[in-house]
């Protein structure tokens, strides 16, 4: 799994962060950024999940993929 | 204050928000207006639409071009055409301004400047609990919700904190005191003025105050020094938008503890909960219902709606539409998907969202503490807040045995 944030749809709810804080994080003016390169430990993938039905915006974006492990969390 | 509009007639062509009736059934009168006029309209205020569903909340909200914040508040009197500033930057600002009155403030409310503030709103909360003691009856609303966010904002802004009845009043007056004639509305708005003024008169000379004046007063825009209106009508924002409506939302997240012992027990046993149940309490008690202005003839929902004509946005009805939410009229303190516009959508997003979920949490988490088992005092009425901000204001709670 791999997760992205829009920024053009972010506007700072910051419920990514209070959520999933190992996956996202937040500027100085409060706006969402990805932690590191976007691909989700499998121990993670229901935060990410979590993350993203919580923001209003839609801005967090899940893409389920190659990088999660076979098997875990479909 | 002299009302000059008199009793609803019909919810869906006669409606006021700021009839006491609104406030005390609001839950009611949308899930009628679901039913047969999702955009309700009233000829008070010169022309005002209602609009409950998500989809037309969202709409409005994301339209910067067609819809105007240069008046955010519905009342007689229509703001004069000042945009892009607008009266109380940046939530009456337009873009492009908007942007870049934003930027400037953004910081200051972020989660990791306001995080640090979480002993002190503690200690605040513990302080007015101790006062309470162990009364067998308190109230919830004026002994406790009202204090929180007014003394939280008076520290920010470095305001004196024996001001803080005095800030209430003047909320009072800017939300409250909308169903009256546009000199008597004129009138209020001079004396928040004035009060204002004489805050930023008393910083100067010590601009190197850490407090959120002087950070107004020093900063720029566009490389030059905020405008005094511009520093005058931000600092009323944050006085404005951060007293009743946090107060509202605490109080309402108390109203309901008080009436399902259920939840209660379930956040006493099962705290990991709490960030949970704090979003379901702002999904459904949201106490922001904003507005804009028509900027240009357009329609909502398939209505028409003109130039110069109101329209509220009531987050909380979006909050509430089957549409959008499963089980959207049940409080279920477990929710785990939560999309709740309580703090509004888009370039608007209320700036001070991490701040007001910091006090409702500890507020909510200290009151459970303090007292484990409380329920309605039965012989005296819970009262409501008129207009654009809901919540309790009496509300008196009997403290009941440990259990």
């Amino acid at each position: 799994m791999r997760v992205e944030i829009d920024a053009l749809k972010c506007q700072g709810h910051a419920r990514c962060y209070a959520l999933a804080p190992e996956l996202f994080d937040v500027d100085d003016e409060g706006n969402a950024f990805v932690v590191g390169d976007g691909d989700v430990p499998v121990e993670f993938e229901a935060k990410a999940r979590l993350a993203a039905v919580n923001c209003p915006e839609y801005a967090v974006m899940i893409h389920e993929g190659p990088t999660a492990t076979p098997g875990s969390g479909k | 204050m002299t009302s000059i509009y008199g009793p609803v007639t019909d919810w869906a062509t006669d409606f006021d928000h700021a009839e006491p009736e609104y406030n005390e059934n609001l839950h009611a009168i949308w899930a009628d207006l679901r039913q047969r006029c999702p955009v309700a309209h009233t000829d008070r205020y010169d022309s005002t639409w209602l609009p409950v569903s998500h989809a037309d909340v969202s709409a409005i909200a994301n339209d910067t071009e067609h819809f105007t914040s240069r008046g955010v508040v519905v009342s007689n009197l229509r703001p004069p055409e000042s945009a892009p500033i607008g009266g109380a930057p940046p939530i009456t600002s337009d873009p492009p301004f908007h942007h870049e009155a934003r930027r400037i403030l953004l910081p200051a409310f972020s989660p990791k400047k306001i995080d640090p503030w979480a002993d002190e709103i503690r200690a605040l909360c513990r302080g007015l609990l101790a006062e309470m003691g162990d009364a067998d009856i308190v109230d919830a609303g004026r002994q406790y919700a009202q204090h929180i966010p007014v003394n939280v904002i008076a520290r920010m802004l470095g305001f004196p904190l024996e001001d803080a009845d005095l800030f209430r009043e003047f909320v009072h007056a800017v939300i409250e005191g909308v169903n009256v004639s546009a000199e008597e509305r004129g009138n209020g708005e001079l004396g928040l003025d004035q009060y204002i003024d004489m805050q930023i008169a008393d910083h100067l000379g010590r601009e190197d105050a850490d407090d959120l004046t002087s950070f107004l007063m020093n900063a720029e825009i566009f490389g030059q020094k905020l405008s005094h209106p511009h520093v005058r009508g931000t600092i009323i924002l944050l006085l404005i938008a951060g007293i009743d409506t946090t107060w509202s939302a605490i109080g309402s997240a108390l109203w309901h503890l008080a009436q399902h012992p259920e939840d209660r027990r379930r956040l006493r046993d099962e705290p990991e909960l709490m960030p949970f149940a704090i979003e379901e309490f702002l999904r459904v008690y949201a106490p922001v219902t904003m507005a804009r202005l028509v900027a240009k003839d357009t329609e909502i929902g398939g209505c028409p709606v003109k130039t110069d004509e109101w329209v509220l946005l009531p987050f909380p009805a979006a909050n509430l539409d089957p549409a959008v939410f499963d089980r959207a009229g049940e409080v279920l303190i477990d929710r785990q998907e939560n999309r709740h516009l309580a703090f509004g959508l888009g370039i608007h997003r209320c700036i001070g969202s991490n701040l007001a979920r910091l006090e409702l949490r500890i507020a909510v988490e200290e009151f459970l503490h303090h007292f484990p088992e409380f329920e309605l005092d039965g012989t005296r009425p819970v009262t409501w807040s008129i207009g654009q901000i809901r919540g309790p204001r009496d509300l008196p709670i009997k403290v009941l045995p440990r259990t």
